[in-house]
């Protein structure tokens, strides 16, 4: 039975009857593996690109030394540890002196990323250190930012003074890494050997250190490591998700595109392969009948075509993964050479393979099976076609396997699930409208041609290719609405002023004198944000503390101080998302008691609208009810708080102010004035951030594009099948028609109109769901506002005919000029 | 009386690996309008290739044919194509008939090809000669063979051709149906009068005809 099926496939296969599901199935694979591969490299990529930001795969903080028993653990997993210790004091310099952020490192430090210096700063000369070799930080010296460099008028090799001792400075640090989260950041920064710590006095009882152990290593023990962790309440731990919400944002945001992405062409996959199995079908009917008549039994016919489909489908998938490895190689030379990618995994070749297959099966084993079941009597009369399997049956199937792929492609239930929703409404609302569409254009058809060919259409499953069509045409819509979305969410977010310095505990009497400064020094005055601390004590009277929650990052919110802001109006950059913002009335009067929480910690926090929370301020307890939920933009580099009250609410509590602004870069010396006025201030620099930030965007948008060609690849390939599954129907026809007296024109009018029809259908179809998807996944997965307009059906429908329209007339041009007598020979 | 089809040497070959096969050699013949001719022979010999030629559907190596005054090769297939609807009338050994079509639609087919205002009374009456008004409605598929072809019969008549050409015609039915449809066939053919070239393998349908053209591995046998 196997040779014979191997036999069978090698004749196919010469004559041409292959072609079409193979090329389907190569294109899915390799479009799976393309995007598979490609975003494992990038998503690697961007995980290594943010660990260097943190300098390790994850860390462990504490205000307390760190236990040995992590570093012990660490190492008997086989990972990377370097410890090192954070703490504020004064450099000096000829008198001068300056708050910096002193850290020191142990060797191998950074364990992720690179540090770069400029160990020749002579007065503007800057020769980088471009060696291979990590640099390494020598014991008496220190390397400065330029912050410090600046405001000291320091020069390398200059000496500084900290806490005892005096330091050379060997370098400085051009791009630093590690930088912690949020403000901490505040102050410029001195990078010194853990080994010198000692001898400078500054380890002393009260000191406020920041201790922490940074790790690095196998991506299987690092998370193993990690779930094996068990912090004492003081302690915090942070990795590349943890660390940067912005960052995190657009991680996430790449990633949720990306599997849709990946999605998008398991559709097109699976619609190709089904309308390649259908044709292959309806030629192998014939072929079957006779075997039957010989003797075969269904269930051996069954076996001998799925032992082909399962042969070719082996061969397909592995000429789909060379197609894929070969096709993310060129893009990664090609289109982001300065990428750095590393090497690709096996995983996502597996994964593409095993779709493959799946699709195959999935949506060719039920036309497969009608072969089986062909009744012999065909061989005598051949109108008789195989008995028709269940139109449910056969989509059920298609959607299971596509469910199955979209959970395990997308990573996850939501994305799975809207998309399948959505495909699964298109296709009992396609199904019904189409036909509906059809009978009504059939009556208004005048020309006898058009109602012929709306007539073939209705009679002919054209419903398929409608569904097919619409199925291809709204995933590109989708991805191309949701694309441009996605990039300009993500530019408007950040546009190019978009604030790089915080200044944080401005006084309340500095406030006029603060304004004047921006004034003087023609930076538009930023709006000043008052912030109290305070400490979650309850909620709903219920007391809360670090043990009520399980989640680490709940934990630690608990435990440290809420900054708590005070506001009349909402700021401008935060959304409502559930109840309603207090007004002024509100506050003055004696309902002042509100708060508005950010969405995401009331959900990490459990926190409701209409829950009284319970704080302490300074000594002092209010309760207050949350009156409304709001959404923050983390990425917008802008001053954000979780909580806001009415101002009538904090009017006792210790305040100090904060706020962000741009500050262009020529203009960087406004920032060391800025100090010198105030030195009590603290200014934050996140230019740095900022770019790096920018440069992962950057890189996110290449991919998107390119990931994007090939979804749309794989959507003329669907086209290409589509119009190839009833190919061998129309030329028939034509042989008949021209041997009644059609000429070539008629012909050519009577396929065009059919195309039109087709074209018109699938492009309002895919308009209409591509809207509804769209929405669906910009409210509910990737949180982003998804523009609607009119734009999207219009490029629907024109786009949908012309496209069908003009492959139509490609692949049917010549059976105008056919000569008929193949009529005479196709019994 | 003038010839309505004459054939001038007529050859077809095709090459079959290296060497040129000869499916038609040098055929000659004519057909006088309202004559009826049957081209007989083995399987292979040929038949169904000359019926094609001399209906246009195909082109021959070299050699004419003219078709009502009309030298058919000297037109192009579009030409040919009209020339078929105002002159033939066809029937074929499987039927062909547009499986998305009802059997009246089939019928009305040549009739809307050409424009023709009264397509559906004309095949209605047509398909009532054939006695099938009963199934106008009805799709190919749910058609017995006898009845499908005789929905093809009335299909070629439909327009009152000059000529019908007729492969086979009996080729997929049983004796009788067959025998009922070559009644049919005739009387129409009768009523019309209507050239009529059929190609067959059975003796006594060929003897129906007025004359025989006899082909031998391509050539006429006289």
């Amino acid at each position: 039975m196997f040779r014979l099926s191997f036999n069978l496939l090698r004749r196919d296969w010469r004559s041409g009857e292959w072609r079409v599901l193979l090329l389907a199935l190569v294109l899915a694979v390799g479009s799976l593996a393309t995007v598979g591969l490609f975003a494992d490299r990038v998503r690697i990529a961007l995980s290594q690109q943010a660990a260097s930001l943190l300098g390790a795969d994850l860390r462990i903080t504490s205000t307390r030394p760190l236990s040995s028993a992590y570093r012990a653990e660490a190492v008997a997993r086989g990972l990377q540890v370097v410890e090192s210790r954070t703490f504020p004091s004064m450099v000096s310099r000829e008198g001068r002196v300056l708050l910096c952020e002193i850290q020191s490192v142990e060797a191998g430090y950074p364990l992720r990323g690179k540090i770069e210096i400029d160990d020749a700063f002579q007065g503007g000369l800057v020769a980088r250190n471009s060696s291979r070799q990590p640099p390494v930080l020598v014991s008496g010296s220190v390397w400065a930012d330029e912050r410090l460099m600046r405001r000291l008028d320091l020069r390398v090799g200059d000496e500084v003074g900290i806490g005892a001792r005096h330091f050379r400075i060997a370098a400085r640090v051009v791009k630093d890494i590690d930088q912690s989260v949020g403000f901490a950041s505040f102050a410029p920064r001195v990078l010194m050997n853990d080994a010198d710590l000692a001898s400078t006095g500054l380890l002393q009882e009260g000191s406020r250190i920041s201790y922490r152990m940074m790790f690095a290593g196998d991506a299987v023990q690092m998370a193993a490591f990690r779930a094996a962790l068990r912090l004492t309440p003081n302690e915090k731990i942070e990795d590349v998700r943890d660390a940067r919400p912005e960052i995190r944002t657009a991680l996430e945001r790449a990633e949720h595109f990306l599997g849709l992405a990946a999605l998008t062409s398991a559709i097109l996959a699976g619609v190709a392969i089904a309308l390649a199995a259908r044709r292959y079908v309806a030629r192998h009917l014939d072929g079957c009948a006779v075997m039957r008549c010989l003797g075969a039994q269904q269930e051996q016919l069954l076996r001998l075509f799925l032992y082909q489909f399962l042969l070719a489908g082996v061969l397909a998938v592995l000429a789909g993964l060379l197609l894929g490895y070969l096709a993310q190689a060129w893009l990664v030379s090609h289109v982001m050479p300065d990428a750095q990618l590393p090497e690709p995994g096996v995983m996502p070749a597996l994964k593409a393979a095993l779709s493959g297959l799946a699709l195959l099966l999935g949506f060719a084993f039920l036309p497969l099976l009608q072969l089986g079941s062909v009744p012999p009597l065909r061989v005598l009369r051949r109108e008789l076609g195989a008995p028709e399997v269940s139109a449910w049956l056969l989509y059920g199937l298609a959607v299971l396997v596509l469910a199955a792929l979209f959970v395990w492609q997308a990573g996850g239930f939501k994305l799975g699930l809207v998309v399948l929703g959505a495909l699964l409404a298109g296709l009992l609302i396609f199904a019904g409208l189409a036909r509906g569409l059809l009978r009504g254009l059939t009556r208004l058809a005048k020309w006898f041609g058009a109602r012929h060919a709306l007539n073939n259409l209705s009679r002919h499953g054209v419903a398929v290719q409608v569904v097919a069509l619409s199925l291809g045409g709204m995933a590109l819509l989708v991805l191309t609405l949701v694309r441009a979305d996605l990039l300009e969410s993500w530019q408007g977010k950040l546009p190019i002023d978009a604030p790089n310095r915080f200044v944080v505990n401005i006084q309340p009497e500095q406030l006029a004198d603060l304004r004047e400064f921006f004034t003087d020094k023609k930076i538009p005055v930023p709006q000043l944000l008052p912030m109290v601390k305070g400490r979650l004590l309850a909620i709903n009277d219920k007391l809360v503390s670090g043990e009520t929650y399980a989640e680490p990052r709940a934990r630690s919110l608990v435990e440290r101080e809420f900054n708590l802001s005070y506001a009349d109006k909402m700021p401008e950059w935060n959304e409502l998302v559930q109840g309603k913002w207090w007004s002024k009335t509100d506050s003055e009067a004696a309902n002042f008691a509100q708060l508005s929480v950010e969405e995401g910690i009331a959900k990490t926090l459990g926190m409701h609208l209409g829950d009284r929370l319970t704080y302490d301020v300074a000594g002092s307890r209010f309760t207050a009810t949350v009156t409304s939920l709001r959404k923050v933009q983390w990425d917008s580099m802008r001053v954000n708080f979780f909580v806001i009250a009415p101002p009538r609410l904090l009017l006792d509590a210790p305040v100090s102010y904060l706020t962000s602004f741009y500050l262009p870069p020529a203009q960087a010396a406004t920032g060391d004035a800025l100090m010198l006025k105030f030195p009590n201030l603290l200014l934050i620099d996140t230019g740095e951030v900022i770019a790096e930030v920018r440069r992962m965007i950057d890189q996110v948008s290449q991919t998107i594009s390119v990931v994007f060609l090939f979804t749309l690849a794989s959507g003329l390939a669907v086209l290409y099948a589509a119009l190839l599954s009833t190919q061998d129907e129309r030329m028939h026809e034509a042989a008949i028609l021209r041997t009644l007296g059609a000429d070539s024109d008629w012909l050519r009018r009577l396929h065009l109109t059919e195309f039109a029809v087709i074209g018109l259908m699938s492009g309002l179809f895919s308009a209409a769901s591509a809207v509804m998807l769209g929405w669906g996944l910009g409210r509910f997965v990737l949180e982003i506002p998804v523009r609607q307009d009119g734009f999207i059906w219009l490029a629907g429908v024109a786009g949908g005919m012309v496209l069908v329209m003009l492959s139509g007339w490609l692949t049917t041009r010549k059976l105008g000029r056919m000569s008929p007598v193949r009529i005479l020979r196709s019994e | 009386m003038t010839a309505i089809v004459q054939a001038v040497n007529l050859t077809r070959q095709v090459v079959s690996g290296e060497l040129p096969l000869v499916i038609l050699d040098k055929v000659s013949f004519a057909v006088e309008a309202g004559a009826s001719l049957a081209i007989v022979g083995a399987s292979g010999s040929g038949k169904s290739t000359l019926l094609g030629l001399l209906a246009g559907l195909d082109l021959p190596s070299s050699g004419s044919v003219m078709l009502n005054g009309n030298d058919l090769f000297a037109l192009n297939e579009d030409g040919r194509a009209r020339l078929r609807g105002e002159l033939a009338g066809f029937v074929f050994q499987s039927f062909q008939l547009l499986p998305a079509l009802t059997a009246l639609e089939n019928v009305m087919l040549p009739l809307e090809l050409r424009g023709s205002f009264d397509a559906k009374q004309r095949a209605t009456a047509s398909l009532e000669q054939v006695g099938l008004a009963s199934r106008a409605h009805h799709l190919p598929k749910h058609l017995s063979g006898g009845e499908q072809q005789r929905v093809a019969l009335a299909r070629a008549f439909v327009c009152q051709p000059k000529i019908l050409f007729a492969d086979e015609p009996t080729g997929n039915l049983d004796a009788a149906t067959g025998a009922q449809i070559i009644k049919l066939m005739f009387e129409l053919n009768e009523l019309q009068k209507t050239t009529l070239i059929l190609v067959t393998h059975d003796e006594a349908l060929a003897a129906r005809c007025g004359k025989q053209l006899r082909l031998v591995a391509g050539q006429v046998a006289e």
